[in-house]
């Protein structure tokens, strides 16, 4: 009979993850690339305000997208029109993206592209209000979107989401006197869970608000690539 | 469906580390701490857990789940509260928003019971 032996491992479950997310941030420091996790439930507008972002930044920032989609590749088609690396990855069942998914764009861009004359990868996850929150890629911030249609109550009800995230854009505001929503109910209720997290209201079909979120991104691009 | 991805990353972090164990020791029982203010379904995981195992290494193994509440700690009050995850997680005294968390952010692997034959041996 075999003595039973019992290893203190007190590993974090999300070990091997974090790994690669730390390996691919390594790889995007590396290029002097920032990288942000765009994260929210489904049809939050995750692919309108990215439209919205490489139709003004573009210009001025060199700009690759990775986009993660179940199945398809409708947003990665619709983010193409702009003329940026799309790199597309269809995560099967799988309801968010991971770190070695992620690392398979990078791989991508690391041989179809010149990653290093890059500004910015935007990493589009899976909708999704739950699991993204807990998978890191390797994102310099987590950048979280909610819709005015989605209700005040999302915070309080997914915290992890508003808890991990940097930035969250609150999005589809010119819908907002027709659903009957309290834009400053849901930053107190993000608030409570995350005093320090940066809140813009914006709407990607008027343009409202976008100047403050493109701001961010261009502050955000310096102080995470200063070295 | 996100324990099976959990499950899935329990399952790779644990390979990672009995691959580096001489002599590939059975696993009896895993040990692991889940905090309340996670993404992870205890239930939900014990039930990926016993399906996605199968034909692994861990196939024999028992998941042992022990869950953490969220605990907060209050700056201004000195004072540590529970939130109620779902409804309120400022201050219940203060109204001060969540900012420490003390506890419930644990997704952990303790430790790992295991009969280890190669070790047997030698004692």
């Amino acid at each position: 009979m075999h003595q039973t032996f019992s290893a203190a491992l007190e590993l974090d479950l999300l070990h091997a993850n974090q790994a690669g997310a730390d390996h691919n941030r390594a790889h995007f420091d590396r290029w002097g690339v920032t990288c942000f996790n765009l994260m929210s439930g489904p049809g939050a507008g995750k692919t309108a305000l990215l439209e919205r972002t490489l139709e003004v930044l573009t210009p001025e920032l060199a700009i690759a997208i990775i986009e993660g989609d179940m199945t398809t590749e409708l947003d990665a088609d619709r983010l193409r029109h702009y003329g940026v690396p799309v790199i597309a990855i269809n995560t099967g069942r799988a309801c968010h993206l991971d770190a070695q998914m992620v690392a398979g764009g990078i791989h991508v861009l690391d041989e179809q592209h010149s990653p290093s004359d890059l500004d910015l990868v935007l990493v589009e996850n899976v909708g999704n209000l739950v699991c993204p929150a807990e998978f890191e890629v390797g994102e310099h911030a987590k950048i979280a979107l909610l819709s005015v249609t989605e209700g005040e109550d999302k915070p309080l009800k997914y915290p992890i989401m508003f808890r991990e995230a940097d930035c969250l854009l609150i999005t589809k505001v010119d819908l907002a006197p027709h659903v009957d929503v309290d834009l400053s109910r849901i930053e107190a209720n993000v608030r409570q869970i995350n005093p320090n997290i940066d809140i813009f209201p914006v709407s990607a079909k008027t343009g409202c608000g976008l100047d403050d979120w493109l701001s961010w991104v261009k502050q955000h691009i310096q102080s995470s690539t200063r070295r | 469906m996100h324990e099976t991805d959990m499950t899935r990353a329990l399952i790779v972090t644990l390979n990672d580390w009995w691959e580096e164990q001489p002599g590939q020791p059975q696993v009896s029982q895993v040990h692991l701490v889940v905090g309340q203010f996670t993404c992870v379904e205890p239930a939900s995981l014990m039930f990926t857990f016993t399906h996605q195992t199968k034909g692994t290494f861990l196939e024999q193994a028992e998941l042992v789940i022990r869950e953490t509440p969220l605990v907060a700690f209050c700056h201004g009050c000195q004072a540590e509260y529970r939130p109620t995850i779902g409804l309120q997680y400022a201050c219940p005294t203060c109204q001060a928003p969540m900012e420490d968390i003390r506890s419930g952010r644990e997704l952990k692997i303790d430790h790992v019971d295991y009969a280890d034959a190669a070790q047997d041996i030698t004692r």
